[in-house]
């Protein structure tokens, strides 16, 4: 159980480009934090990206992470949102 | 494992149909700051609410960020004031001083109202619960952020029809001093019966008197994903319809149990209930009007409204009740006129009218909510208006409240406004025949025989 509390859901939409995957990829490395699913799909022709990482491991805190990754998105032109896996865990599952 | 359908689901409900929590509320008792010295228990009421809700804030804050879901309000309701206040207050006055109080609490903790400048008089009257009454209008003029509210009736006691009679001049009273803001304080008055204990929602919320020490209280809100989810199942049957509802009022449940989970657990304060309203913002795409409208009505009021806000309000606490163990305060649909661009289009139209909003307050959460009437109705008349509606609550043997805005100055047809969450309102006839002799009659309506359950 509190190995699922550390676990992050991190999301990027936005518009399709070069090196999204990459970017968000070498911050999360950076920081220690382990990547443990991934899943990108194009709607609209908007990218679509949803990866499950764990933070456990992690270099900073959860909100430092969500911060820095909402700013990378800026860098890169898309939003990226990182919440706690709790929230769809309660929402979509009984 | 999370799936990324799932993930954008949650997103898009927040991002596009204005899913959030919409308040965090502690309530904290005041019992044991109670001293008949008014200066001590002043000082008491300010210390406790600023050492228990000192983190109700950032706590909010953090959760918020964790989750991605916006939190919209950290609130605090308190016990029933004129309980608290009846050792040491010998006029309305010394009522209004701790009324000062709160105010001063709540800025300081950073929480926009406190509710709880309360008295429970569904039987009788004390005399701090007439002081306290008698000060309301004293203390919502001088003070910005306190909330006020009366309990006039219940199924177990009857209507106190004095309190009544009374609370119709003191609403006036209220509408005249605030009359150069278009009659807006009050808006932080709310009459109940059969009012919980355990409500997150201002203006009516308090910490009733068997609760604990201080509580958590989390009030959902999701009118916006509510209708989204039914324009995908457009024409279907009923009970399309209705799993469609609970499914979404499962989810948007869920949000809420989290929420209060965590900030239970974060400012080491017990949960106590989740309150699963559709609670509308005048905000374009969350309206309970527009959910009405999505199940087939042309507008809100047209024939058939009762039954659809029936079905909907029963069907959101089937899916509320699953998504939470403890549900309590209102839970339902709110039916508010100025907070709801559904509900006011519906009044422009001339679709709903007072008395078919009373016939839904039979079958929904709350009340007469958010209704701005003519400045020149008598007090009696706005009494009339409210023993009807505490007449529904009590002997449906469920909370029916009124929030009535008597706006001074303005006859039917005009537009207040009140400006931020609270909108704007049309103006609204009212019945023109008088139950004067009615209302001047004194005592109390006795409790309905199916009261008497013992």
């Amino acid at each position: 159980m509190e190995q699922t509390k550390k676990k992050a859901v991190i999301t990027v939409v936005g518009k399709d480009t070069v090196g999204i995957i990459a970017r968000v990829c070498t911050y999360l490395a950076e920081q220690q934090i382990n990547v443990l699913d991934i899943s990108q799909t194009i709607i609209d022709g908007f990218f679509n990206m949803m990866m499950i990482a764990d933070l456990s491991t992690a270099k900073i805190h959860f909100s430092e992470c969500a911060e820095e990754l909402e700013k990378l998105g800026n860098d890169i032109g898309v939003s990226i949102r990182c919440q706690k896996e709790e929230i769809f865990d309660m929402m979509h599952r009984i | 494992m999370i799936n990324i359908f799932e993930v954008n689901e949650t997103n898009k409900m927040v991002e596009q149909e204005n899913l959030d929590v919409r308040t965090i509320t502690i309530g904290i008792s005041l019992l044991d700051c109670i001293d008949s010295d008014l200066e001590k228990l002043n000082q008491n009421i300010y210390n406790k609410i600023t050492t228990v809700a000192k983190d109700l804030v950032s706590a909010g804050e953090q959760i918020e960020k964790e989750i991605g879901i916006p939190i919209v309000n950290k609130r605090i309701s308190v016990t029933p004031i004129a309980l608290v206040g009846a050792a040491a207050c010998k006029k309305p006055e010394d009522f209004a001083t701790i009324a000062d109080t709160m105010d001063a609490a709540a800025q300081k903790v950073g929480v926009n109202l406190i509710g709880g400048y309360s008295a429970l008089v569904s039987k009788g009257m004390t005399r701090a619960d007439e002081l306290l009454i008698r000060s309301i209008p004293m203390a919502l003029c001088r003070t910005e952020r306190v909330c006020s509210s009366v309990n006039l009736a219940s199924t177990k006691t009857g209507i106190n029809m004095d309190g009544v009679r009374l609370m119709g001049e003191i609403l006036l009273e209220i509408a005249e001093q605030s009359k150069d803001r278009n009659s807006a304080d009050c808006m932080k008055l709310v009459v109940f019966c059969n009012a919980p204990d355990d409500n997150p929602f201002m203006a009516g919320a308090f910490h009733g008197v068997t609760e604990a020490d201080a509580v958590i209280n989390v009030g959902v809100s999701g009118p916006g994903v509510v209708k989204n989810a039914l324009e995908k199942v457009r024409g279907q049957n009923f009970e399309v319809l209705s799993e469609t509802i609970k499914k979404t009022a499962f989810k948007v449940t869920r949000v809420g149990q989290l929420v209060a989970q965590r900030a239970s657990k974060l400012l080491d304060i017990p949960f106590g209930i989740v309150d699963l309203s559709l609670a509308p913002t005048p905000a374009v795409g969350d309206s309970v009007a527009d959910i009405l409208r999505e199940i087939g009505l042309e507008y809100a009021g047209a024939p058939g409204t009762t039954a659809a806000l029936a079905l909907l309000n029963d069907q959101v606490k089937k899916g509320g009740v699953m998504a939470s163990s403890y549900v309590g305060g209102l839970s339902g649909a709110f039916i508010p006129v100025s907070e709801d661009q559904g509900m006011i289009d519906a009044v422009q139209a001339g679709a709903i009218t007072l008395e078919k909003l009373e016939a839904m307050t039979c079958v929904c959460s709350v009340g007469l909510d958010m209704i701005a009437i003519p400045g020149d109705t008598p007090a009696t008349t706005i009494s009339g208006i409210i023993a009807d509606e505490m007449a529904l609550g009590m002997v449906n043997q469920k909370t029916t409240a009124a929030r009535l805005i008597p706006a001074i100055g303005n006859s039917v047809g005009d537009i207040v406004e009140f400006g931020g969450l609270f909108g704007y309102a049309p103006v609204m006839p009212v019945n023109q025949f008088s139950c004067a002799d009615f209302i001047n009659r004194e005592g109390r309506i006795p409790a309905p025989i199916h009261s008497f359950k013992n």
